[in-house]
């Protein structure tokens, strides 16, 4: 260690890993439907996905969790984005492509993409 | 990276309850379940509620479960881990709530806490360098390399107002100021890891949880006074902590954190272990400089202090594991951050062993000026069984009792004394009702005693008479003048023993009779003891108008002490009675008594 500036560099590598630990930090949570019906459905690389995606931004105010069967299995893989102080948004038929996009456009940029929503499907 | 954090507490109160197997099972059962690249399971360190031990904590849920089981793993791991459904049977129950879970942080137990020096235990991983470093590690060394003199330093902490948190409450700044202030060709820094007092077990529990916290703030320390050479003074009867203290100085030399050219200022520190043989004496610091020395562990005479001749006749400082745990937030955070914490006097916060007759048995990090109430009834959980609070213990066989008169005195260094007591390493024992105070102060001074070096007379032979006269008081042999005797002798000890064991040893006796008064009158006039605890002064009965001449508890005394027919009342031997109560357990009738 040769600079404080090296340790710094350091630190905010390694906070990246353990903000998952920070039950305070984190304002946004995306919840993945991890029953039986979402699992097949694929609803594991969709949780890799965004596990990996929320990694890569460093976005410290997100966390992924999952949660069991919501009960609209003919939509699952389903994930859901709680934000604080609006309406949870409810994204069906996810992929892993579909999960970086969410991502990238309603995490960061706060735009709910309105065609991967349960009310833009359940026609 | 892994979406899941599955924490383990590996402190050696969970440890002895078992987590090494749930922490094997539960990587098993991953493997088996193919989560292993998913979820990462961490052994941390002490999270305070050892009464719930093995306590499992998963992120990012924050999901609290206690008193896990190996048979729970596989479910939890189905249930929870792989399929995202909590385990509610299996939680803490406190943070189940009707349709989610509460933050750890909510419940009792912790919501009156606030954790400063256990910041990162139970948080981190405590054999891996890199998580101290996400949790701001190091910074506060290379703050002070970087940007202060070491004169800045000391009057920092100077001014955060830090006292000695191993008892006596010496300003930490101060004795700093003092080591520097003589030159000399080398100098040190110690640590005090001899945790002796029966019941404390934070200083161990922050070496387990967190050790480069201990690493960073005595090469702060050795920044500030001069010193390129620190030990840490440790029992060998702590084999978890020496463990990770092992790992984190390795750690910590491979990253350059230790050693030659610390972030390139030219500064130079380095740390060593001596490991103690667990004698209480070398927790006194002239003793556990000359057992690190290589010599017998036996006070000498001050002056000189320790700032002017200490290890090695060289200017040295000894602080306390919790005491330098404070410090590299004190660096960060400013003196005035700290300052805000506590009371006038004492600042900052204080670590608590919480044990004896109270449900929450476990670590506590309290504000200074916390009430004695607040940490007992509502952090501790209060007393099981329902029983009434008699008295609390604090700072072990040099402190004294606190009686429930006193619940609502704020605890700070100050106003422990002035009660008689004293916050001694932080160990705090609770008593009900069923505690006698005789046998209580008969308990402090037999380790007194026993753990007395001998190398002064009032010690040596001092203490070995005042339990004697304690010994007769709770056999019922003892006269009204020896209560004075007591009291003279303690005082005699008090001012003449050559250090701080000795010093202290009478307190427990004279704190005891000073708030319990009537008890000792009641074993020297009366011969009776009123919590019924002092076998000599109580016989068991039965009561004829109970007993159904069942003939169970003739059955089970160990020594033939029952006599009677079948149907008929028993009778109790009290010739060849040993008082051993199996009688009384036995009994279904509740015919047996004591008195």
């Amino acid at each position: 260690m040769k600079s404080l500036a090296e340790l710094q560099a350091l630190r905010d590598k390694m906070k990246n890993n353990i903000g998952i630990r920070d039950d305070d930090q984190a304002s946004i949570r995306v919840v993945v439907g991890m029953a039986t019906c979402g699992i097949a459905a694929g609803a594991r690389p969709v949780l890799a996905a965004f596990t990996e995606e929320v990694a890569k931004r460093q976005l410290q105010n997100v966390a992924v969790g999952q949660t069991g069967c919501i009960g609209i299995c003919q939509y699952e893989p389903v994930v859901e984005v709680f934000m604080p102080g609006q309406e949870k948004v409810t994204y069906v038929k996810m992929t892993a492509e579909k999960a970086a996009r969410v991502v990238n456009d309603h995490l960061v940029n706060g735009n709910v993409v309105t065609e991967y929503t349960i009310g833009a499907n359940a026609k | 990276m892994y979406r899941s954090h599955v924490l383990v507490c590996g402190g050696t109160g969970c440890t002895s309850s078992g987590s090494a197997q749930i922490i094997d099972t539960l990587e098993k059962e991953l493997k088996r379940n193919g989560l292993e690249n998913e979820i990462k399971v961490i052994k941390t360190g002490c999270f305070g509620l050892c009464a719930l031990g093995p306590i499992m904590v998963v992120y990012p849920e924050g999901a609290f479960y206690s008193m896990v089981r190996p048979e729970d793993i596989p479910e939890i791991v189905s249930e929870h881990l792989l399929k995202g459904r909590i385990v509610t049977r299996l939680l803490y129950q406190e943070t189940v709530e009707s349709d989610t879970i509460k933050s750890l942080n909510h419940t009792d137990f912790y919501r009156k806490q606030m954790r400063v020096a256990l910041k990162n235990c139970g948080v981190i991983d405590p054999e891996n360098i890199n998580e101290y470093i996400a949790y701001d590690g190091y910074q506060a060394l290379g703050k002070v390399l970087t940007e202060m003199t070491p004169a800045e330093v000391i009057e920092e902490i100077k001014k955060s107002g830090l006292r000695g948190r191993g008892g006596a409450g010496f300003p930490t700044g101060l004795k700093w100021s003092f080591a520097a202030k003589y030159e000399d060709d080398q100098k040190y820094v110690c640590c005090n890891a001899d945790e002796g007092d029966p019941g404390a077990f934070m200083d161990r529990s922050i070496l387990e949880g967190d050790p480069n916290v201990v690493i960073e703030a005595m090469a702060i320390a050795g920044y500030a006074i001069g010193a390129s050479q620190g030990y840490v003074y440790i029992r060998a009867e702590y084999p978890i902590a020496v463990k990770r203290l092992t790992i984190a100085i390795n750690e910590a030399r491979e990253m350059g954190f230790l050693g030659k050219d610390i972030f390139g200022t030219g500064f130079n520190f380095d740390l060593d272990i001596r490991l103690g043989a667990g004698a209480f004496v070398c927790g006194e610091e002239t003793a556990l400089m000359t057992s690190i020395e290589g010599h017998r562990g036996e006070p000498r005479p001050r002056p000189p202090f320790p700032a002017e001749k200490g290890l090695f006749q060289k200017p040295s400082v000894l602080n306390n594991v919790e005491t330098y745990a404070n410090i590299p937030q004190i660096i960060l955070k400013g003196a005035d951050w700290f300052n805000q914490i506590g009371t006038e006097k004492s600042k900052g916060t204080k670590v608590f062993a919480l044990g004896g007759k109270i449900n929450n048995t476990g670590l506590v990090e309290v504000p200074m000026g916390t009430t004695l109430r607040t940490i007992v009834e509502e952090i501790g959980g209060g007393i099981p069984g329902g029983k009434k609070f008699k008295a609390a213990q604090t700072g072990g066989p040099s402190g004294g009792c606190i009686p429930a008169e006193h619940l609502d005195v704020p605890i700070d260094y100050d106003n422990l004394l002035a009660i008689g007591s004293m916050m001694g390493s932080g160990g705090l024992i609770v008593m009900d009702e069923d505690t006698c105070m005789v046998d209580i102060a008969k308990f402090f001074l037999e380790f007194t005693v026993d753990e007395s070096c001998g190398k002064c007379t009032p010690c040596r032979i001092g203490t070995k008479r005042m339990y004697e006269i304690l010994d007769k008081i709770s056999k019922g042999k003892a006269h009204v003048e020896d209560l004075e005797r007591l009291d003279k002798l303690a005082q005699y000890i008090k001012d003449n023993a050559l250090c701080g064991l000795g010093q202290t040893a009478p307190n427990p006796v004279l704190s005891t009779i000073r708030y319990f008064r009537d008890e000792y009158m009641a074993h020297i006039v009366d011969k009776r003891c009123p919590a019924g605890v002092c076998k000599e002064l109580m016989n068991y009965y039965i009561d004829e108008s109970k007993c159904k001449g069942c003939t169970l508890c003739a059955r089970n005394c160990p020594v033939g002490a029952i006599s009677g027919n079948i149907k008929e009342p028993h009778i109790i031997d009290r010739s060849k009675c040993i008082k051993c109560g199996a009688c009384m357990e036995k009994c279904k009738f509740g015919a047996i008594e004591k008195h």
